[in-house]
Order: C-alpha cells, then sequence, then structure tokens
C-alpha cells in the first residue's frame, strides 16, 4: 500500500448524507486535526502550508501529506509570548500548533503574503528543528521574467522536498498529482456551483467543511468524499427559501468561525466566497503535457483567481470582486476582514467605494477566529438582510 | 594637527548639511508640484533612484513625508482624515497620513506635494504594495512593482555564482529593464546608459561612505546618535541617492566622523551605556523619546533601522560600471535582501552588531503601524537573550499615532531599565565574572 492509498478519515463512510455533513463539521472544527495525526500513525510525512496559495502538488508528487495551516479554533497559549500586539489571530494559533506539538511536521513553507506573516517562517524556524521556507510567489505577475521564475522557484521548492521527503520526485509523479487535484479543483468548482445555482441545497457551513477538508486529508480521498456526496446533495429534496444571496469576502487567510458561517448561512444564501481561497486558486485544469512545474507556474500566474496579498495588475480586486458578485448573481456583498489584517482592512476601503459606485449593497464587518459571540452580529446582519428585502 | 577652527567647522556638519539639503530637496519638490511637474513615488527599501534619476524624475518618498507629519506633531490630523474615508485605526500610519496628504491635495508641512506621475516599489514591505495600489485608483497612473525574492530560510542565502541566486537576478534584471521602458514612454526620454553609469558611480560613493559611517561608530565613545543623527542622515541617503550631491555630502560625513573618532570626540552627552536600537522610532515624541535615554547616559551606537530604511546600502555593494544593468540588478537583490534580513532575521544580525559595537544593551520598539518591522521582535528577543544574554527593553509604541504613544508609561519603563543596567554594572564590578 502506498501513502497516496492511505485513508485517515473513515468516519464519513456508510453514512446518510447527513450524518456523513456532520462528521466533516465535526473534524474540521476540531483543533486536534485528527486526520494529520492518522496519517502520521501510518508513517507518512506532514508538510504544513500556510495561507493563501501553495502549488500542493509538488508535495503530494514525494508522497508527503500537505496541511494547509490555517490556524486553529485554540487559546494561543505558548506562542502568545512570541508575538506582540497589534497582530491577527491566525499567526498566533498556527505557531501554537507547532510549539504545541499538536501538529508535528517535518517542513513548513509559508509565503510572504503579508507584512505579519512574512515574519512567520523565520519565527517557526527559531522555534522548531525542522525546515522552515519561504516560497516567494511572484508579486510582479506581469513581467516577462516572472514565469521562468516561478519555475525556477518551484523547482528549488522540489529539491528542498527531496531532501525532507527523502524521494525523488519524477515527472510523472507530479503529472499523477497534478492530475489528482485537477480532478479536486473540478470537484470543488461543481460544489461551488451549486453554492450558486441551488444554495438550498447545501448549508453554508456543510459546503466550507467539505472544502476545508482538502487541506487535512489525502487529496484522493478528498476526491471520493466529494464524488460522493456532491451527488447526495444534488439530489436532496430541498424548497428554495425567500433568501437574500450574497457573496462573502474576506476570508482568504484567517477562517472566520464556524458558527459566524453557520450564522450567516441561517439568515441569507452565501452564494459564493473566498474561504480557503487558496484550494481553488487555480480557476482551471493544469496541463498534464509539457514541464509540470512550468505549467503548475504558468497556472498560478495566468488561470488563477485573486486576494488582497496577490498584486496583479490585471486583476484590480475591485473588479474582481465585482465579477465574482455578478457572477453568482448575488444580490449584496459581506465585506470583512480578520482582525488586524492590514490587507484585508486595506482592500475593504476600495470595496465600499467600488459597490457604492455600481449601487451594490454591503455590509461591513470584522471577525476574529476565536470570536464565539455572535448576537450583535447576528443582529445586525439581521437588520442589513431585512433592509434588502423589504427595499 | 586639530584646530578649533577645524573642530567648529566639522564637528556637526553632517547634522547641519544634511538638514539643508532635506530643506532644498523639499523646496524642489513644492516646486515641482507648483508647476505641475511629474514625480515618481519609490520608498526607502529599494526606491530604485539610479534608474529613477537616469531620467531625472523627481522622487517623493511618502514614508518620510508621513514620518514629518509626525515630527512636527500634526500626524494625527491626517490619520483623522484617512480613517474619515474609511481606513481602519489598525493600519499603517505612514499610509493614513499619506492618503490625508492626498486628499489635501498634496498640502503638507514641508511642502506642497507633487502628484505621481508614476509609483515604483519593491515587495520589502507588502504595504507598499498596497499603499501602491491606492495611487493607481486615485490617480490612474503606472504602478512598477520590482519584485525580489528575498532569504528563503535562516542562513541560506546564496551569492553570485551560484544558480538560485542567477535565477532570482535575472527575474530582477528583466524587471528593471521593463521598468526602463516604461520609464522612456512616461517621460518621453531615452534611457542613457552612460549617465545611467554616471549615477551609479554617485550611489557606489553613497554606499561605501555610508558603510565607512556606520563603522566609525565603533568608536568608544560613539561619534553620533544613530536614532537621530542617524535619521537625518537616512534623508539623505534616501532622497539623494545616486546625485552627486548626495554623494559629496556622504564623502564629507566620512571626513567628519574620521576626525570625530581621531580627536575622541563623542556625542553631545558623556556615554554611559552603548545600546543599539532595533525597529522604528517614536517620532510623535521623537525628541523626548530620545532624551529618555541619553538623560540615563545612553546613546544609540547603531540600529536595524539604519541598515533597513536605508534599503540595504548599509552593506557598502557597489555597481560594476562596466556592466551597469546586470550588477544594478544584483545590487538591487542583495540590498534589499540585506534589508529584509535586518528585520525578518534580526536576532542573527545583532550577534555580530552587538559584538563589533561592544553594547550594553539592546532597545527592541515595536510598533502598531509596521507589521514588517514589529512582527518577529519578540521572539527575535527571546533568542537573543538565550544567544547573548544581553539586556533588553521592549516596548511598544507608534510611529505616527499618538492614540499609543504613552510618555510616562515609557518613562517608567526606561528608567526601569537602566537601573537595571546599573544595577548589572556594580555587581559586574563586584564580581568580574558578572557582565
Amino acid at each position: 500500500m502506498t501513502l497516496t492509498a492511505t485513508r485517515v478519515f473513515a468516519e464519513w463512510r456508510d453514512k446518510s448524507l447527513d450524518d456523513a455533513l456532520a462528521e466533516c463539521r465535526d473534524a474540521v472544527e476540531s483543533p486536534d486535526f485528527e486526520t494529520v495525526q492518522r496519517w502520521r500513525d501510518e508513517g507518512g510525512k506532514v508538510v504544513g502550508h500556510f495561507q493563501v496559495y501553495f502549488p500542493e502538488e509538488i508535495i503530494h508528487a514525494a508522497g508527503m501529506l500537505p496541511f494547509k495551516v490555517r490556524g486553529a479554533p485554540m487559546e494561543p497559549n505558548l506562542a502568545d509570548s512570541h508575538f506582540g500586539s497589534y497582530l491577527c489571530s491566525i499567526l498566533k494559533t498556527s505557531l501554537e500548533m507547532a510549539l504545541s506539538d499538536q501538529v508535528p511536521m517535518e517542513m513548513f513553507v509559508s509565503h510572504p503574503i503579508c507584512d505579519a506573516a512574512r515574519n512567520l517562517a523565520a519565527i517557526w524556524g527559531r522555534n522548531t528543528d525542522y525546515p522552515s521556507q519561504i516560497l516567494y510567489l511572484p508579486q510582479n505577475p506581469n513581467s516577462s521574467g516572472s514565469a521562468d521564475y516561478l519555475e525556477h522557484e518551484y523547482n528549488r521548492i522540489k529539491r528542498v522536498t527531496e531532501e525532507v521527503a527523502d524521494v525523488e520526485i519524477t515527472e510523472e509523479a507530479l503529472r499523477e498529482s497534478i492530475t489528482v487535484f485537477n480532478e479536486n479543483r473540478r470537484l470543488i468548482r461543481e460544489l461551488y456551483d451549486i453554492k450558486a445555482n441551488t444554495p438550498w441545497l447545501v448549508a453554508a457551513e456543510d459546503a466550507y467543511a467539505l472544502v476545508a477538508l482538502a487541506g487535512m486529508i489525502p487529496r484522493e480521498e478528498h476526491n471520493e468524499l466529494l464524488a460522493t456526496l456532491i451527488p447526495l446533495i444534488k439530489k436532496r429534496d430541498l424548497k428554495r427559501e425567500d433568501r437574500i444571496r450574497v457573496v462573502f469576502e474576506g476570508g482568504f487567510c484567517e477562517q472566520p468561525p464556524f458558527d459566524l458561517i453557520r450564522m450567516l448561512g441561517r439568515t441569507c444564501y452565501l452564494v459564493d466566497d473566498d474561504f480557503m481561497i487558496g484550494l481553488r486558486y487555480l480557476t482551471s485544469d493544469v496541463p498534464t503535457d509539457g514541464s509540470p512545474l512550468r505549467q503548475l507556474a504558468e497556472s498560478y500566474l495566468e488561470r488563477s483567481s485573486y486576494s488582497p496579498v496577490q498584486h496583479d495588475l490585471r486583476k484590480r480586486k475591485e473588479d474582481m470582486l465585482i465579477e465574482r458578485i455578478r457572477g453568482a448573481n448575488a444580490d449584496a456583498a459581506i465585506l470583512s476582514a480578520a482582525k488586524m489584517c492590514e490587507p484585508g482592512l486595506e482592500e475593504q476601503v476600495a470595496y465600499t467605494h467600488a459597490l457604492d459606485d455600481e449601487g451594490i449593497a454591503y455590509f461591513v464587518s470584522e471577525f476574529e477566529e476565536n470570536m464565539s459571540s455572535f448576537d450583535q452580529l447576528e443582529l445586525q446582519v439581521e437588520t442589513f438582510v431585512e433592509n434588502l428585502l423589504f427595499q | 594637527m586639530t584646530t578649533l577652527e577645524d573642530t567648529q567647522e566639522l564637528v556637526g556638519r553632517g547634522n547641519r548639511e544634511g538638514a539643508a539639503l532635506f530643506r532644498d530637496w523639499f523646496t524642489d519638490l513644492d516646486a515641482t508640484a507648483k508647476s505641475g511637474g511629474l514625480s515618481a513615488y519609490v520608498f526607502v527599501m529599494g526606491s530604485i533612484n539610479e534608474i529613477l534619476k537616469t531620467f531625472d524624475l523627481p522622487v517623493v518618498f511618502p514614508e518620510i513625508n508621513s514620518l514629518q507629519t509626525a515630527v512636527r506633531r500634526v500626524a494625527h490630523e491626517y490619520l483623522e482624515e484617512a480613517e474619515d474615508y474609511g481606513y481602519s485605526p489598525d493600519i499603517c500610519g505612514y499610509v493614513k497620513a499619506d492618503v490625508g496628504t492626498q486628499l489635501r491635495g498634496g498640502e503638507h508641512p514641508m511642502a506642497q506635494i507633487p502628484k505621481p506621475g508614476i509609483t515604483v516599489l519593491t515587495n520589502a514591505c507588502n504595504t507598499y504594495i498596497k499603499w501602491a495600489e491606492i495611487w493607481e485608483r486615485m490617480y490612474e497612473i503606472p504602478m512598477f512593482t520590482i519584485d525580489i525574492p528575498g532569504t528563503r530560510e535562516a542562513g541560506t542565502q546564496t551569492w553570485k555564482g551560484d544558480s538560485d541566486f542567477e535565477g532570482d537576478r535575472k527575474y530582477v534584471e528583466v524587471q528593471l529593464r521593463e521598468l526602463i521602458t516604461l520609464c522612456e514612454e512616461v517621460t518621453g526620454k531615452d534611457f542613457d546608459i552612460d549617465k545611467f553609469r554616471e549615477v551609479l558611480g554617485h550611489a557606489n560613493t553613497m554606499s561605501r561612505s555610508w558603510n565607512r559611517v556606520l563603522e566609525l561608530n565603533e568608536a568608544k565613545p560613539s561619534l553620533f546618535n544613530a536614532l537621530t543623527d542617524g535619521t537625518i542622515y537616512l534623508g539623505v541617503a534616501n532622497g539623494l541617492r545616486g546625485t552627486e550631491v548626495g554623494a559629496r555630502y556622504f564623502e564629507r560625513l566620512v571626513e567628519e566622523m574620521e576626525y570625530k573618532a581621531a580627536n575622541g570626540i563623542g556625542q553631545t552627552i558623556e556615554e554611559k551605556y552603548r545600546l543599539l536600537f532595533v525597529g522604528v522610532p517614536c517620532y510623535p515624541i521623537f525628541r523626548r523619546f530620545n532624551e529618555l535615554f541619553t538623560d540615563w547616559g545612553g546613546t544609540f551606537v547603531n540600529s536595524t533601522y539604519l541598515w533597513f530604511a536605508s534599503g540595504g546600502t548599509n552593506r557598502g555593494f557597489e555597481y560594476e560600471l562596466a556592466d551597469p544593468l546586470a550588477s544594478f540588478a544584483e545590487g538591487v537583490l542583495v540590498n534589499v535582501r540585506d534589508a529584509m534580513d535586518s528585520m525578518f532575521h534580526q536576532d542573527v544580525v545583532l550577534k555580530d552588531m552587538a559584538k563589533d559595537f561592544d553594547v550594553d544593551g539592546i532597545v527592541y520598539h515595536p510598533i502598531k503601524s509596521c507589521r514588517t518591522v514589529s512582527t518577529g521582535l519578540a521572539d527575535g528577543r527571546k533568542h537573543m537573550t538565550d544567544a547573548l544574554g544581553i539586556p533588553s527593553l521592549f516596548m511598544e509604541s507608534d510611529m505616527m499615532d499618538r492614540r499609543v504613544v504613552s510618555e510616562a508609561q515609557m518613562k517608567n519603563r526606561v528608567d526601569a531599565f537602566f537601573e537595571g543596567l546599573a544595577s548589572r554594572r556594580q555587581q559586574a564590578l563586584a564580581d568580574p565574572k558578572v557582565r
């Protein structure tokens, strides 16, 4: 049995759709990341990669588990003293996972997505005894040199990965991984089509859990999960309700608490969002011909989504948001940002001005992954929604 | 032979001339603004002044404009204006002071700030990118990001001849060539490679001299205050990089410092404690902030600020004029990477700095406004303490926002720090094993 045949999340199998979804929610909400531990129990190695995007295919092709580091619902008891004030929560809870040995890893990779996160690799490296690398994704994707550069950078990460995994990553293995991930991206797109077209068939928190699992179980297993549950979701006999269709923007890095997503899903239809956008950053299949690393690089540069932390002259963020709103046929947007998230907070200003110009309604808020009281926020969202409904 | 006239002429000359050049620079910007001329908006970590000066583009450093509003105690007006526009209290104060300046049509205490015709930035700070996107939207101007890959893991920097370094250098060079094309379009001028060589020559003089000035401050007593005098030098190092007047200024600064070193002339106070500064100064109470330390005989002999805020030119990297563009790409890569290292891997930088400058303490000043500089300081301090055991002070405030600056609390912290240093020194006298 190879590692890619390893299965670590059996709880959903042979259950009704509702029970299977409940298992998915529990797995994602748990701070224990049991699936990762099971992978390790089978002798597998783990590479943690911090938000937003990472070419997981490279890790997968080495037979290791790419684990998406996206914070956790836990108190940063050990990590807190390693940081000053005025910082987002995700940095602290992510480091907490490492310091507490909650999620042992063989390597950690982060990206200079923001001023705070770009310090994380150095901090992580000072406090762990495994490689803590930075992957420099291009911040000038408009340069004619960016594809060559990124291919070279992916090749460098491949070399580091080979050392950690103690295996050679062949082009064939990379192609096979790309095929697995293409299928995964296709399935996630299918799920998002359901959210956009028939949002009453899948609750917001269930869709979220289904996607988030991709970052914590083998991708083949995630494909099996989605391929099994998506048809069942489509067959549900649920009635459409008179709800406002809303796009949520602001979940590209730190994740809103599960209960916040649940609350929003109770109040309106979340027809599109940027939760865990890195898992579906590449918007179409990565070609499997030619050099796999080149194709991954080209896909990142030419066929990808957007977030406040990637600069691309062709993708002005407010234009992309409006495209997302229109593409999902949404009535309004929730413009949120994690507390102390500088890029998210800065982008809110551009978003609000652009949506004002377009006459699109929006609701501005902030969240923190560990917030636990939503009463006031729920009241505000309900008021916002009622205003729209009775306009 | 040393004469009183020499001393009077030389000592403090760098401050006098630096302040004058700084005023002249703003006067020029004012004239540009009033004549409706073009300017290039740039940043201190990788200004790419060498190319912009070749095109005779006046450069505006919004970071410097913003800090000037704090030093002149009007920052809160600008911050409030930007917050009213929609910007959060939790984002960079420099950005907000600049937004306030732009919303006022360039009105600023130092000068009328010209509008940008182009903005050139690096990724040394991610906020540079978000900031430039604001101008891109406000003015619909070209925005060019020079993307500079930094150190991938502590201690793994590659150098000329290594294939990974070459991959990074080529990427930087391609972008610089594209920037040149853009500058030709914006200015309507052809790129003049000979003029570029001349500009690089001036930049070389400045880098060599800046490196020497920093090195000379190892003297005991130290020659200049890295916090206050150093900020004046930084202003010239950034604003006048690549110019003959800037190069000449730094040559004369070296002359002053060598004179002071040869004659044992230190700072204006008696140096009792030699300190390193890590972070960004507290500009809203700049003078008082410095006095909190000098009142105890504490002098700042070096800082990471003088490294990263000079864009890494502290290295003294000199361009090869025979192959100017390739060498410029190498220099930009090495310098900006170094600037980033002195923030993200400040614990590594401090090891050598503490030894070379024989310091008694290290002051960490993380600030709310700048997560680039501040995020890793608490952890870096822990590791510095483990590795070096040097007493340190960790004190948070801001470089712009007086709402999070509490002078009384700071004074208590600083006083306690010096009391600790004094006690440690007493113990060392009693028992030489304690240092």
